[in-house]
């Protein structure tokens, strides 16, 4: 019963574009930010065939249009979150040859651990990532989406996010080569250390321009001439290089940041750093690198397990303090940036993070610039994306307040050209007896044996649950979690064999443990979940 | 007496490293603000490691230079002028063997020749150690990769100016290492559980990686050497050997642009690398440790090699076993140049107290002494033109000691690099304050936007206050064990 119920609460996300509509539409009467120029009162937008053929104040309206009235309504470009996976589903486990699996020993570069540039982003789109429809709902009409795990993950596109085909979903691809310098996570496998990670990726950029090299003479003159060797990962990196999609290089501390531009100065790569938020520390070096940069929203703050008696770093805690400044330190010095969600894995928290950023300084222009044109403009897709401009693609968030506002909701969204509305979810809404924030951890038995997950639990007063699940299985950001009395549900969706599917996790909880139900691929399961972290009273009078 | 005395400044001392060591950033604050481009240390006792010690002496210091020494000199109105009187000036200490400042793991173990690696890369500016070996009056430090393979990554020669970005730490000019390890840690048999199976696990097979490796590299030389050649007569479509970032330096190794830092206990080992060097016509400049030095002093002496080693830090393993405090003295006796090395953060803040051990065991005179932590180490690194010695057109890193350096009562009251205050014993504790007080604002600022946040939610309800158990805290495994250090 409690799963039928569960079932049925899960059911399919509450926005999807409405069949059989005009494929023109006028919105009329509202207050327009074009974003690249000043906002219009009073403006009219025409949108036809998914593009924007027409904005300003005295339009003649096409006589086929759907007319939708504007007045109290704020139109902004839709918006983009800059770097993300959201319509990418996790890799099932053993993903390639990440070097995440301990049977995966590297024994040195030529092994090409963790590397997998030749996942494309765009051929693993799944338009059917209930996050599509969450970022949507947010305003976001836009992601910058990368395959993940890894040194080099993949190859990133840019998503937009309406349409029924993964193909549809594609505007760029490639747009983007994420690096990250990770480690192997084992002292047996290379690399074992962030200087190992630094060697090798700079190996990688020299491997590739070796084989460029090679295959080029080899092609001039076969006969005679050694044949060179095929590289997978160097080929895909050679490509997405040849198509101009930029260089994500990673930097959030001061000294990651100044160390991302020493290398990729050295690397003579078009690159862009992200995470930066100590970026309030050197913006003006940053803007003599002349170096765009994307700032992960996810502001730094105390571990919500982090025990209280510990005081941080005076280092640590400035940097909480004054990451959210960063972005008006890198509006001042003139450096182009763009925001993304990072770690945020509720939408509704993206813009409030960006608030914080405009309560520490930086100008409502430059955050919407932020969140739009800087962008695609960084992206290479300005010709088409970020500002509410004629020939555009038609992607607009409609809201009856100004965006940055708390009490503002999104009215509606278009995402090329198709109009989303938005509607509340519903859910049982009693108030929570207790929390489930914290670190938990899920045992349960699959046919396959014994396993276990960890999840990492943040619930609000209404008892919304956000955060994210992580197992060998692979794991990703919860949706449709929420509490009510002693009962939750929540929701992840990973790849199974191939395939993406949701697995819920619905039960009841009190104090530190948890139980209930797993429900995947049409298979149920119980599940138990504790609180390894958080020792209650009674347990410790208990051990005695 | 003197134990009561000892114990208050042993205790002083300690505390005071302490309370810095709880704030990072306490001597950024110290040293904030212009830099006096003229110094005058007045009235100290100065002991140069060069030419002896001059009583009474005063140093001047312009633009980052030593330009003059000697008794009342005069310096412009606008000079700083430190009245010393009282006070010991030594030159900066050079610890030839440190792992600080070093971000992520000093190792990388994964494999037995690890040099595509560069401690270069992972310099980390914001290491506390840096600070507080400062306080020890280190300016200069040989930063090592660890000694996890038999030939491990790139090493780096430091000078330890706190509060700049990590770009500026290199010593300029400075000829780029590499490390290499013999023993224990390179073959690893006792860590496989650790670290799982890896060639060599003997020391036969450490002499043949590192063999290898420079067979490897000779190869690659001489390919890039016949392409190079090639190409300049004038041939075109070559296609050039792949660059190696493995082989690279060990090219440079094998010209003479590369120092070889080899970490190494016993005596066979020691006369291994020796030899397979002479064959392959490299030249190891330093042996790290080397605690059995002492037993082949004259081979490492006839090899021009020089020798860092412990005062007499001994017995952690088998191979440290046959060590003996009289090894710095004993092989500098024999002709070795000689340094005593920290390999440690903490033993770094007193090397010089390291330094005069030897002129208790093996009777080095007060000058050799100072030598082995000061010129010594800067011959041994290739950087005596600029360091290493109080004299006219060196650097101004300098350190003043409220004491004898060669005591135990010895505490460093400034540390200078470059002429420029890195480390002041006032200012830090006068700065603590200030510090102390921003953490605290912080703090309650942190706690009372938390409190907003709660007030947002709603108590839940029946939640019952959280006992705190001991926490069951793995140690994470010691670097040691993993070859980090010694």
């Amino acid at each position: 019963v409690l799963l039928a119920a569960a079932g049925a609460l899960l059911a399919p996300e509450v926005t999807r574009g409405q069949g059989g509509e005009p494929r023109t539409f006028a919105i009329r009467g509202a207050k327009v930010f074009p974003v690249s120029s000043a906002p219009v009162e009073n403006a009219t937008i025409v949108v036809s065939k998914g593009l924007i053929t027409a904005v300003g104040t005295n339009l003649t309206i096409p006589p086929d249009a759907w007319v939708i009235e504007g007045k109290g309504l704020l139109v902004y470009p839709g918006l983009i979150d800059g770097f993300s996976d959201v319509g990418i589903p996790a890799p099932s486990a053993p993903a390639g040859d990440t070097g995440e699996k301990p049977h995966v020993i590297s024994r040195g570069p030529e092994d090409r651990p963790a590397t997998t540039p030749w996942r494309k982003a765009a051929d693993e789109v799944n338009a059917t990532d209930p996050r599509v429809e969450a970022w949507r709902m947010a305003g976001f009409t836009t992601v910058v989406a990368a395959p993940k795990g890894g040194m080099f993950p993949g190859q990133a596109a840019v998503l937009d996010l309406g349409g029924e085909r993964p193909g549809e979903l594609v505007v760029r691809s490639p747009a983007a080569l994420p690096v990250s310098l990770q480690t192997s996570g084992m002292f047996r496998s290379y690399p074992s250390s962030l200087m190992g990670s630094i060697a090798y990726v700079r190996q990688v950029w020299l491997d590739t321009a070796g084989d460029t090299k090679a295959a080029a003479l080899y092609e001039k003159n076969p006969r005679g001439t050694e044949r060179p060797k095929y590289d997978r990962s160097d080929a895909a990196i050679a490509d997405a290089l040849a198509k101009h999609a930029v260089v994500l290089l990673p930097g959030n501390s001061a000294l990651q940041i100044r160390r991302a531009l020493r290398l990729g100065q050295e690397w003579k790569l078009n690159y862009v750093i992200y995470g930066a938020q100590a970026g309030y520390e050197l913006a003006p070096e940053i803007a003599v690198a002349k170096t765009p940069v994307l700032v992960n929203l996810k502001w730094p703050e105390a571990d919500k397990d982090a025990d209280p008696e510990e005081t941080p770093s005076l280092r640590e805690l400035r940097f909480r303090n004054r990451a959210p400044s960063t972005s008006a330190a890198l509006e001042k010095a003139g450096v182009k940036f763009a925001f993304y969600s990072g770690g945020i894995s509720a939408p509704k928290d993206i813009l409030p993070a960006v608030k914080k950023a405009m309560d520490a300084g930086l100008s409502a222009a430059a955050a919407l610039r932020a969140l739009t044109l800087s962008s695609a403009e960084i992206f290479g897709v300005s010709q088409v994306l970020g500002s509410i401009e004629s020939g555009k693609i038609a992607n607009l968030v409609v809201t009856d307040g100004d965006l940055f506002d708390k009490k503002t909701k999104v009215k509606m969204v278009f995402v090329d050209g198709k109009k989303y509305e938005m509607r509340e979810v519903l859910r049982p809404s009693e108030p929570p007896k207790g929390s489930l924030t914290g670190k938990w951890q899920l045992k349960f038995t699959t046919p396959q044996g014994d396993e276990e997950a960890a999840a990492d639990l943040t619930m609000e007063a209404d008892g919304t649950l956000t955060g994210t699940v992580s197992s060998d299985r692979g794991g990703g950001n919860l949706f449709n979690g929420w509490v009510s009395g002693d009962k939750f549900s929540f929701a992840i969706n990973v790849q199974i064999e191939g395939n993406s599917s949701d697995v819920s996790f619905t039960g009841t909880f009190e104090g530190n443990s948890m139980k209930g139900t797993i429900q995947a691929m049409g298979y149920t399961f119980p599940f138990t979940g504790t609180k390894p972290n958080a020792a209650t009273g009674t347990e410790a009078g208990g051990a005695q | 007496m003197k134990l009561r005395m000892l114990a208050a400044i042993v205790f002083a001392f300690g505390f005071a490293i302490v309370l810095s060591a709880r704030e990072k950033e306490s001597g950024a604050l110290a040293v904030g603000g212009a830099v006096p481009s003229v110094i005058l240390i007045r009235n100290a006792t100065i002991l140069t490691a060069s030419h002896g010690t001059i009583e009474k002496g005063d140093i001047l210091i312009k633009d980052g230079k030593i330009s003059a020494i000697g008794g009342m000199l005069k310096a412009p109105g606008d000079a700083l002028v430190i009245d010393a009187t009282g006070a010991f000036v030594t030159p900066g200490i050079i610890d030839c063997h440190s792992h600080i400042a070093v971000d992520g793991s000093v190792n990388e173990g994964s494999v037995s020749v690890s040099s595509m690696v560069n401690i270069a890369d992972v310099l980390n500016s914001d290491d506390i150690s840096i600070y507080r070996n400062l306080a020890g009056g280190v300016t200069t430090a040989n930063i090592l990769h660890g000694s996890a393979n038999s030939i491990g990554g790139q090493t780096v020669v430091i000078k330890l100016r706190w509060g700049q970005p990590a770009a500026k730490l290199p010593f300029e000019g400075a000829l780029p290492g590499i490390k290499f390890a013999l023993g224990e840690n390179p073959k690893r048999s006792n860590l496989r559980v650790l670290t799982g199976e890896r060639y060599p696990v003997t020391r036969m097979g450490v002499e043949e990686t590192i063999r290898s490796a420079f067979t490897e590299a000779r190869d690659y030389k001489k390919a890039w050497d016949d392409y190079n050649r090639r190409v300049s007569a004038g041939e075109t479509n070559l296609l050039p050997p792949r660059r190696d970032l493995k082989l690279d330096p060990l090219v440079e190794v094998l010209e003479g642009k590369r120092l070889v830092h080899a970490h190494c206990y016993r005596e066979d080992e020691i006369l291994m690398l020796l030899r397979v060097a002479k064959e392959f016509g490299f030249h190891v400049q330093t042996l790290q440790h080397v605690l059995e030095g002492y037993k082949v002093a004259d081979e490492i002496a006839a090899a021009g090699t020089g020798a860092s080693t412990f005062s007499d830090w001994w017995a952690y393993k088998v191979e440290a076993y046959d060590a003996i405090p009289y090894n710095a003295a004993l092989m500098t006796r024999h002709g070795v140049l000689v340094s005593i090395n920290s390999d440690d953060a903490a033993e770094a803040t007193h090397l010089n107290q390291e330094a005069a051990k030897s002129i208790v065991y093996g009777g080095l005179t007060r000058d050799e002494a100072l030598k082995l932590v000061t010129l010594n180490p800067a011959i041994q690194l290739g950087i005596e033109k600029r360091v290493g010695s109080i004299d006219v057109g060196k650097d101004a890193d300098l350190v003043i000691y409220n004491h004898d350096p060669l005591s135990a009562y010895a505490v460093v009251e400034k540390t200078l690099i470059d002429g420029r205050v890195y480390f002041d014993r006032e200012n830090d504790i006068a700065g603590r304050a200030t510090v102390e007080k921003e953490k605290k604002d912080l703090l309650e600022k942190a706690a009372k936007e938390q409190e907003k946040e709660k007030e947002k939610e709603k108590k839940p309800e029946g939640k019952k206050p959280e006992e705190k158990k001991p926490e069951d805290n793995p140690r994470p495994p010691h670097q040691e064990m993993l070859g980090g250090a010694k």
